[in-house]
């Protein structure tokens, strides 16, 4: 061999039994992370848009705070499709030669138009706060001050008026808004689910409930990262309260009443919606058993034997049922919310490392396997991207613009007053 | 803002007389000019496989990487070979070691099951390549169109617009689609469109000593491929798909994947 030749999915495969000689795992790491971003998204705006359009008073501090984290993890919903591309520079071409009869180049529009609901959205909630801000800050000198009072007055684009009736207008189009972003989010989402679901060339995937399953767990898995970070930020300001006004201090016990309010409730909703999607996915199971069609044979040898401990343990047992009977069983605490939070997280990532890498787990040709190795220490970019290090850089990600937003965005302190 | 008639008639005429420039700059074509520009009317490439006649040399997949530069040690391939093996417990066994490219001169079965002659109910070969479906899903999927369909019916990748995602590997039920090593874009089996749209024959064609493989215009009833796809019994690869495969074969087995 005199030049060194990169077969894409070569490194991280593992061929077993007859597979077609191109067959490798291309889809990889980085397309489990994509579905799971996008849900997380998804996800937060439903949960937020429960409160701005359902009018569910009990999810009112949870509201603001899922909407602006749904922004921090909109642009982390393109990243690992950027990162999977075989020619990334070339990514831009899904907008300028969108070929409709494809799934996936839906995303540009479908993704623009969930951007600008969502934006239009926060900017409503916060008009008044953008004005209250450009006031308070006027005269202050220091070029911090200056600096931030020019962003909020740059954000106010020119609405000032903070009569009540202009508050009231407001409120009605954050309330139309997020009507109009629920279908959309749940499109963003559902399209996700269809660009598997619709893949008629692989056994696993084609099925017409990919897109609602895909749906449901992404509402899960949002919500539920929303409580996770919730959690920790009111644990931050314990503890913070704590050190500065002792154990008994009343602030902390108002903290600590009004999280634990917050989180029982939100809760529900997550076990709504995990019931909905494992029910769907037990469904879609049985079907396949039940109707046994060409490819149940090795979507049986798939399921429970190469993939059983993934399937059934991680994803059914750690990931689902263990955290359902954690959040239902009487005297609920924080402690063991969280716990439950992060594992109904992990198991709605294994569902999407089931369906993508299990997807490729068997060969077109119904008589061999195939292994995926995640990269673990990069030895190029292609590793890089494609490993351990790539799906963390996008797992951080959303945390980090989160906590950038948070400054101009305050979740939290306005919920308060 | 007012408009009266004269100024508006006034305003019609200076557009139209302007517009008039470059749009002489573009020529009507007749259906019959377009036909001959495109020159792709009256065909429709199909591909005829005689697996009797296939005895596993490779022949054919040394040619197509050489012709089409598929980097020749690269574990993929526009086409390849696959041995079948069934043994008299009615076990099949396949393989294709480098899709055949060196032959099969391992009598064991991916360099590690070895079969016991007297055991062997049946054995032959399955050339395969793309079977230029008439619904390609590849076509469909692809988010971009880089990857199209042409007049004769043979699907084709621009190297130069593929954003390589990978969706057009995964809707191919046949396994042909893989990314290029060098180009790092979709790749695939193209009929070698550069030599049969000259009036050559693909290389794997050529490279065949046992005419086990043909190419042929479906359209033209005198093709001598064409006679023998309307008056035999020929069979397609994994027709529930929808796909409308375009690669006929002639004895093809059940066991055939």
């Amino acid at each position: 061999m005199t030049q060194e030749l990169i077969v894409h999915g070569a490194e991280w495969t593992e061929k077993l039994l007859y597979v077609y000689p191109n067959e490798y795992i291309y889809w990889s790491i980085q397309i489990v992370m994509y579905p799971y971003m996008t849900g997380l998204v998804a996800g937060a705006f439903v949960l937020s848009s429960l409160y701005h359009v359902f009018g569910q008073k009990d999810l009112r501090e949870m509201a603001r705070f899922s909407l602006v984290f749904s922004l921090a993890l909109l642009p982390v919903a393109m990243m690992p499709l950027m990162l999977h591309l075989q020619q990334p520079l070339r990514g831009i071409y899904v907008m300028f030669t969108p070929h409709f009869t494809s799934a996936i180049a839906a995303f540009g529009i479908v993704f623009s138009t969930y951007a600008a609901i969502v934006l239009t959205e926060i900017w409503f909630v916060y008009r008044e706060y953008f004005v209250q801000q450009t006031i308070a800050l006027q005269g202050k000198e220091g070029l911090a001050h200056r600096s931030k009072r020019v962003l909020y007055h740059i954000l106010t684009l020119g609405a000032y008026n903070t009569d009540p009736a202009a508050i009231a207008k407001d409120k009605k189009a954050v309330k139309i808004m997020a009507a109009i972003g629920i279908p959309v989010a749940g499109f963003l989402h559902g399209y996700a689910g269809f660009i598997f679901g619709s893949v008629k060339a692989n056994a696993l995937w084609m099925s017409p409930l990919m897109p609602v399953i895909f749906i449901m767990s992404a509402v899960v898995s949002g919500i539920a990262l929303c409580m996770l970070t919730y959690i920790i930020i009111m644990e931050w300001k314990k503890l913070k309260a704590t050190l500065a006004k002792g154990r008994g201090d009343e602030s902390v016990i108002d903290i600590r009443g009004a999280e634990m309010d917050v989180i029982s409730k939100t809760a529900r909703y997550l076990m709504m919606f995990l019931v909905a999607a494992i029910s769907l996915e037990i469904l879609d199971l049985i079907f396949r058993g039940y109707t046994a069609m060409k490819s149940w044979d090795i979507l049986r040898s798939v399921m429970f034997d190469a993939d059983f401990f993934k399937i059934f343990i991680l994803q059914y047992g750690l990931g689902n049922a263990l955290p359902f009977i954690m959040l239902l069983l009487p005297g609920l605490t924080i402690r063991r919310t969280a716990v439950a939070l992060v594992l109904v997280l992990f198991g709605v990532f294994m569902m999407r490392w089931n369906v993508v890498i299990g997807g490729q787990a068997f060969s077109l040709s119904f008589e061999g396997f195939m292994h995926y190795h995640l990269p673990i220490i990069p030895h190029d970019m292609e590793t890089f991207k494609e490993g351990l290090f790539g799906a963390l850089t996008v797992a951080a990600t959303p945390f980090i613009l989160f906590w950038g937003l948070n400054k101009i965005l305050p979740t939290l302190t306005i919920g308060n007053r | 803002m007012s408009c009266s008639r004269r100024k508006l008639l006034k305003s019609a005429m200076t557009a139209t007389l302007a517009a008039s420039l470059p749009i002489s700059a573009f020529r009507f074509l007749s259906p019959a000019e377009c036909r001959a520009a495109t020159g792709t009317e009256g065909t429709r490439w199909v591909f005829l496989i005689d697996t009797n006649k296939c005895v596993g040399c490779g022949f054919c997949v040394k040619a197509c990487k050489k012709e089409n530069e598929i980097p020749y040690d690269a574990p993929v391939t526009r086409t390849w070979v696959e041995r079948y093996v069934v043994t008299e417990d009615r076990k099949t066994h396949i393989d294709s070691p480098m899709g055949g490219r060196d032959g099969f001169i391992d009598p064991k079965i991916r360099g590690e099951e070895l079969v016991d002659p007297e055991n062997i109910a049946k054995t032959f070969f399955v050339p395969k390549l793309c079977n230029q479906c008439d619904n390609p899903p590849c076509v469909q999927v692809c988010p971009v169109g880089a990857t199209y369909q042409t007049g004769d019916g043979v699907t084709l990748v621009d190297r130069e617009w593929c954003i390589g995602c990978g969706y057009c590997i995964m809707a191919c039920p046949y396994g042909v689609r893989f990314f290029h090593p060098v180009h790092r874009v979709a790749d695939k089996c193209t009929f070698c469109y550069h030599l049969i749209s000259k009036g050559r024959q693909t290389a794997c064609v050529d490279a065949c000593p046992f005419g086990a493989r043909r190419i042929g215009n479906l359209l033209d009833q005198d093709d001598p491929v064409t006679r023998i796809i309307m008056t035999e019994r020929v069979a397609v690869l994994k027709d529930e798909y929808g796909t409308k495969p375009q690669a006929f074969y002639l004895g093809l087995d059940r066991n055939v994947r």
